[in-house]
This record gives C-alpha cells, structure tokens and sequence, in this order.
C-alpha cells in the first residue's frame, strides 16, 4: 500500500516537471516564408484583406513607458484594419538581452536597435530587407539613413525614429531683450560669445556639463563630432570614426584643429566659468542654467526639451516667440560658413530576426510616410522619413529638428556610437572628461584616445 | 482598469505557483528516496542529500564561470582567438591601468586599518559605558546603507559650487569655509579624491568592525580585567596588555574581511566619480571592460588579477582559524 503511494507520488512529480518543460518551451522558429511584393503589402495595410487575421508579431526595443503607449496608440488602426498583432515589448536591459535572446533561439520577430553597431553585431541571424521594403526606403531615406543599416552590402534595417544633436539651446526672450542676433557661422558663434561676456548680463554665455553617471563624458564626445562634421569633410568624419576603409588616426593633426576649435568655447573661462567642474556638473544641470537665466546658451541634442520640461519646469516655444518670459527654443549649431549645413544625429533601427508575412508587413509599414505622419502627430516623436510633414510635428522644436535633418547637406551618425566600443564607450569619454577636469592637453588627449583604439 | 491588472498578472502568479509546487515535489522526492534506502546507503546518501545541491550550484555557480573566467582572460576582446599573455602585459603597462592598480593598493592599505582602528576604539571607549548601546547604533547604522546609497549621499558631502550666486549644499566646503580655507572642488582632485572615497567605505565599515570586536571585547572573562585593574594597570596598559592580545584573532577576522570587501569595491567609485579624475580601481575598470566596452579578455584579466589577489588574503585568514582551533 505505502508502495502505491509512493508510486504515484513520483508520477505526479514527473508530470509536473514536464508540464514546466513545455511552458518553458513555447518558443518555435518559422521556416522559410515566401517574400511578398510591395502590392501584395500595401493591399494588406490599405484594403483591410485580413489575408494574416490573428498573427503576432513582436517588437522588441529599449523604448518603454511612456513613449511606448504612443506606439502602440499609432498600430490601432492598422492592428483593426489588417488583424495583425503587434505584441510591443520594452526593456531598458535590451542591449544586453537581444544577443542572449538570438542565441538562445528566442529572437523576437522585429528588435528596434538603437545603435547601427549593436544591429551590426548579428549579421547572420537577421533577415535582410526583402526589395518591397529596399522600395519603401529608397523612396521615403536618404541614402546616408539607409547605409546606417546597411552591413556590408546587404541592407538589414529601415529607420525608425530619429534626434538631432546639432542644436544650441537658448531663451528667445533674453536673446531678444538683449538684442542678440542668432549666429549662422562658427565666427558669428564666437563673437556673440564675446558679445555676451561684454554685456551687462548677469549669467554666462555657456553652460557645459559632461557628466553622467558612468557615461560621463559623452556630451564632450557630440562637441568634438559636430565640429568634426564642419571643419573636416563629411570623408574624414568617416575614416575618423572608423567608418571608412582607411581609418584616419585619432592624434592626427586633423582632429587636433577640430579639438582646438572645441576648445575655444568649452575650455574658455570667460566663456563657461570653472571649467574644471564641466566635469562634475550632469549634462541636465548644466542645461538648467539655460531656465534659471545662469547662462544663454547650450549645445544639446532635441532630446533635452523632455528632461528640462519634465524636471526643471521649462516650456518649449517656437524661436519667434519672443516674448515669453521662461521660454526655451533651440537654434542650428552653425557650421563654418552659413551656406554649409551639416548634421549630426541618431536614431533607431528596425531589424527582423523573422520573416513570416505578418513581420513584413509590419515591417513595411514603419517605413510608411502615413505611419510616420500619424505617429509623429501623436507628439514628442519625428523620424528621418522625407515623408513626414513639419505641420505634423506638435514639438516646435522637433519641427526645427525635422527641417534640419531634411535639409541637411550631410547627415553622420553619431561618431562615438559608430566607434568601437573601447574609444566609443570608453577612452573617448574619459579622455573628453580629463581634458576638462585636469586640463589635460589637447595633445595628450588624442594620443591617449589613439592608444586604445583596438588593432584589427 | 482591474481586470487588465489581473491579466498581467494571473500568469506570472499561475508560473509563480507552478514553480513552487516542482519545487516542493523535487524535495518531498528526494526525502522520498532517502527514506527508501537502506542503512549502509543512508550514510552516503546524506551526504549526496545534504552536499548535492549545494555542490551542483558552487559547480555551475562559481568554479564553471571561474575556470572560463581564466580561459577568457588569454584570449582576445570577443573571446575567440588565444593571444596568451597580451591581456596581462596590457594590464600591467597600460598608464591608465595603473592608475587603477595603485589607487587599489591605497584602497585595500587605508581602508581596514583605518575601519578596524576607529571600530576598534568605539567599542573599547563603549565597552562598559552607560547608554553605549546608543552610541553603538548610531555608528553601525551606515552599514544598513548600500554602497551606491551611501555614494549619493556623500556626493552630496562633497559637492562643491563654483559659482557664487548659486547655494552651496556642500557639507565639506562649507566647513572648509567656516575654518577659512578656500573649498576645492572636492571630487577632482587627484590624488586627494581617492581618499575622499575610501572614507565613504570606512564609514561604512567601521560599524561592522565595532560589532564584531566590541562583541570579542564582552567574552574576556571579568576576573582577567579585574586581576589587571587590582594590579594597579592604567587603562591604556589594560587595553594594550589584556585586550588587544586577547580578542587578537578577531581583529585578524575584521581586518581580512573588510580588505576582501575592500578589494571588491566598486559602487562606490561607480556612483561617485565614475572611475574618472584618476579614481578608478579594479573592480570598477573590470567592470567597464567587460560589460560596456564588450572586452571580455582584458575584462576578464582584471577579474583574476582581482582574485589572486584576494587568494592569499583568505588563506591568512584559514590559517590563523586553524591555528586556534588547535590552540583550543
């Protein structure tokens, strides 16, 4: 009798080992899929066939709470029109989590990449873009945009959302009771700056703050990328930041004048005060000086509105809008001459690790111009799709963001988050930082930054 | 609103509850298996029972990711090719490992005798003091603080404004300011900074060490205190004579621990200065290497470093434990 017990004991354990077995084993790969052509898609996204009614796909991506309601607000109408499911899943810890994720044969369907180095890390698992979606991106990018997600010469992820980092952040009412013009070439920037420290006004022409947590350092990197896009050509920012199959060297004399020029304004003390506690001060109080009137301008990507709205009480008005008392807008960081309009940004890439027809057809219509209209229209979000409509980006100064990314003559992606990452997350950072925090030489900076560039 | 709540969380609570009942059932089957067998296989079977799950997880847990630790430390940043010892001789000639490596040694030099000396002190003076236990709590109570909390708060300490229309909120240089020195900016200078930390983790520990010693203090017998006091012993020889030499393997047990806790630091210098204006130290730099430069090799290099380091640290330890095991 206890024998039977016993028995059947054992039994239920191994039932239940198996039924946590199986949960834990819910994920399937798909085969090989039939390609679909750009007018089987647009009938699916227009005509509302219902041809893959109750599928889901996945998109896995860093982007969360609350940006990540706006997403899922802009897929209602495709969701209910086409019957596909878009399953959203955001996690800070993605970086680290997509190559467990591939690896461990759990790839989700689409995985938004936020650095091109990151999506060019998995060049074996992801599905290149089918000649529908090459269509739609050849059509709504340009170029510059579509060889971000280009590996080799296989093209792998379409664009999603986009910054600009090639802004300077002022008030419009202190620049217009001051009588300060806004600057259009570097000369100009230089001499505002003067300007302003002549002046009667009581704060500093600049604030800078390099620091950020264990990232610290990284607004020092974006000076030296935007002024690296004006003083050298678009083919030296390349071979620079190691894009380029001849790799120009970090101490040479190239880099230096741009390093040189930097210097100008961050290193300046009549400009920016102790230029030592650059180091100490974080990027968000250093741009506060912007709200509390402590200083009059600060070079910062589009992003900083969110973080001076959200934690210093700022409110974001249109450039002409001069008589706000409080109000901040943003200008072009000028480049050498007033005609030369280069860019400096980010931006998000959509990668496929499946290529079932549900995923192309969401991954078609990211790409869209009436997606990105729609989604840009819900705010706080603008893309590089030449598509999208200024009139629908709520944000005035995303509407200034989009305009410069559209009529930009060049556009390169962020150097440091192209450069690999021992000088990229690395000795870039903590050498912009000991510049400023030991006034360490220019000179030895470079030298420094060159010496940890890794060896192929 | 409710309803959408209990959607997300009916299968993480149904996954939740399946667990524990494999859980249950595995251990209710291997006390199953224990009671079935017979008296000679009870013997061995014990020590599978008992030593078993531990041993698995130290195997999976600790000794398999150690021996890969050492694997990856000879080979390159990807860790797919063997290039021997370059990981090493980068570490060891590398200026800014350096940097890294003397800022440890004044870490792991400083921070337990300066811990075990304070801790060793407070509990002396509290010892037979009326209210000590007050005084007591308030210095063990930064050991309830974590690491990263207590970095943030003393960057508060430390914080330093350089512009004077702007609030001084620096605790540090408003003191230097009413003993009429002129503040620095605390965090930058090198190599003073360093030291700023390490006084952040003696804060910590010092409680830690006054715990364990003060409770060393209470276990030497009153009649030995007494003979001495009767023997006409100032104070200050009754602390050097009596009780230092008695609660001595103690003091070895604090030491050792807080330099091993020593040698792991790294939140602090993560929250504080970000291994930046020469403050870095291994733990950190490893750290840096392996997970946000994807170096796994150097990453992994330091991580020995680290260890041999502390190897000889632990067998000082053992060894004084057996020593007086065989005393006894």
């Amino acid at each position: 009798m206890r024998h039977t017990i016993r028995g059947r004991s054992i039994i239920g354990v191994a039932g239940l080992s198996v039924a946590a077995l199986v949960l834990a084993g819910c994920a399937g790969g798909a085969g090989e899929e039939a390609t679909l052509s750009e007018d089987d898609i647009l009938t699916e996204i227009n005509d509302c066939v219902g041809t893959y009614e109750g599928e889901t796909v996945e998109i896995y991506t860093t982007i969360i709470e609350p940006e990540s309601t706006l997403f899922e607000e802009s897929f209602v109408g495709f969701e209910e029109c086409t019957g596909i499911d878009i399953e959203w899943n955001g996690s800070q810890e993605f970086e680290a989590q997509i190559a467990v994720r591939v690896e461990g044969g759990t790839a989700p369907d689409l995985a938004i990449f936020p650095q091109p180095g990151l999506l060019a890390a998995f060049p074996d698992d992801l599905v290149a873009g089918s000649a529908a979606l090459e269509g739609s991106v050849d059509a709504n990018y340009t170029p510059d945009w579509k060889g971000y997600g280009t590996v080799g010469d296989t093209f792998f992820g379409a664009p999603l959302g986009a910054n600009v980092k090639s802004f300077v952040w002022y008030s419009p009412k202190v620049f217009a009771d001051n009588g300060w013009a806004i600057p259009t070439t570097w000369d100009e920037l230089l001499s505002l700056s003067d300007d302003i420290v002549a002046s009667d006004y009581d704060g500093n022409a600049w604030c800078v703050g390099f620091g950020s947590g264990d990232a610290t350092g990284w607004p020092g990197t974006d000076w030296m990328e935007d002024l690296m896009l004006r003083f050298q050509s678009a083919e030296t920012y390349d071979q620079w930041s190691g894009q380029a199959d001849e790799r120009l060297a970090f101490n040479s004399p190239e880099v230096a004048e741009v390093l040189a020029e930097a210097e100008k304004i961050v290193k300046n003390p009549d400009y920016v005060g102790d230029v030592a506690s650059i180091a100490t001060t974080s990027f968000s109080e250093g741009a506060a000086g912007i709200v509390d009137g402590s200083c009059a301008m600060h070079r910062q990507a589009s992003f900083l509105g969110g973080i001076l709205v959200g934690d210093y009480g700022a409110e974001i008005v249109a450039p002409d809008a001069t008589d706000v008392e409080g109000g901040i807008s943003v200008f072009y960081f000028p480049g050498v001459s007033a005609d030369q309009t280069p860019a400096l940004g980010g931006g998000e890439f959509v990668g496929a690790f499946s290529n079932t027809p549900a995923t192309q057809v969401v991954r078609y219509l990211l790409t869209t111009p009436e997606w990105n209209n729609e989604k840009a229209a819900l705010g706080g979000w603008f893309s590089a799709n030449l598509g999208l409509d200024t009139a629908n980006v709520a944000d005035p100064v995303n509407a200034v963001a989009v305009e410069i990314l559209q009529n930009a003559t060049t556009f390169r992606f962020d150097g440091s988050d192209v450069m690999p990452g021992e000088v990229g997350a690395g000795s870039f950072w903590r050498e912009m930082t000991a510049w400023v925090a030991e006034d360490k030489d220019n000179q030895a900076v470079l030298d420094a930054i060159e010496a940890s560039w890794p060896a192929e | 609103m409710g309803s959408e709540l209990w959607a997300v969380i009916a299968p993480n609570l149904v996954l939740l509850i399946i667990s524990l009942l494999v859980f249950a059932a595995v251990v209710y089957a291997v006390f199953l298996i224990g009671a079935r067998a017979s008296l000679k296989q009870q013997e061995w079977l014990r020590y599978v029972i008992f030593l078993g799950p531990a041993g698995l997880l130290l195997l999976i847990g600790l000794i398999y990711p150690a021996i890969r630790t050492i694997i990856l430390s000879f080979m390159d940043k990807r860790g797919d090719n063997f290039i021997g010892l370059d990981n090493y001789i980068w570490a060891f000639t590398m200026p800014e490992i350096q940097i890294v490596l003397r800022n440890t040694v004044i870490w792991v030099i400083l921070t337990p005798i300066l811990a075990t000396v304070i801790g060793l002190a407070i509990a002396y003076m509290t010892d037979r003091m009326k209210r000590g236990a007050w005084v007591k709590s308030l210095i063990f109570m930064p050991m309830a603080i974590s690491f990263v909390g207590a970095g943030v708060i003393w960057r508060f300490v430390y914080s330093y404004e350089p512009d004077p229309s702007k609030p001084e909120i620096g605790l540090l240089s408003a003191i230097a300011r009413g003993v009429g020195a002129e503040p620095v900016n605390w965090l930058l200078e090198a190599p003073l900074n360093t030291v700023l930390l390490i006084v952040v983790l003696v804060w910590i520990q010092t409680g830690f060490a006054m715990v364990i010693l003060g409770a060393a203090m209470k276990n030497i017998p009153d009649e030995v205190v007494e003979a001495a006091m009767l023997d006409g012993a100032s104070s200050w020889r009754r602390f050097t004579r009596v009780t230092l030499p008695m609660i001595r393997s103690t003091i070895v047990v604090v030491l050792t621990t807080i330099t091993i806790a020593t040698l792991k630091v790294f939140d602090i210098v993560r929250t504080m200065t970000g291994g930046n204006f020469q403050t870095n130290v291994v733990a950190n730099e490893m750290y840096s290497q392996a997970f946000r430069q994807l170096n796994y090799g150097q990453g992994s290099a330091l991580a020995v470093i680290l260890f041999l380091a502390v190897v000889p640290i632990i067998w000082y330890n053992l060894r004084q434990l057996r020593l007086e095991r065989t005393e006894r």
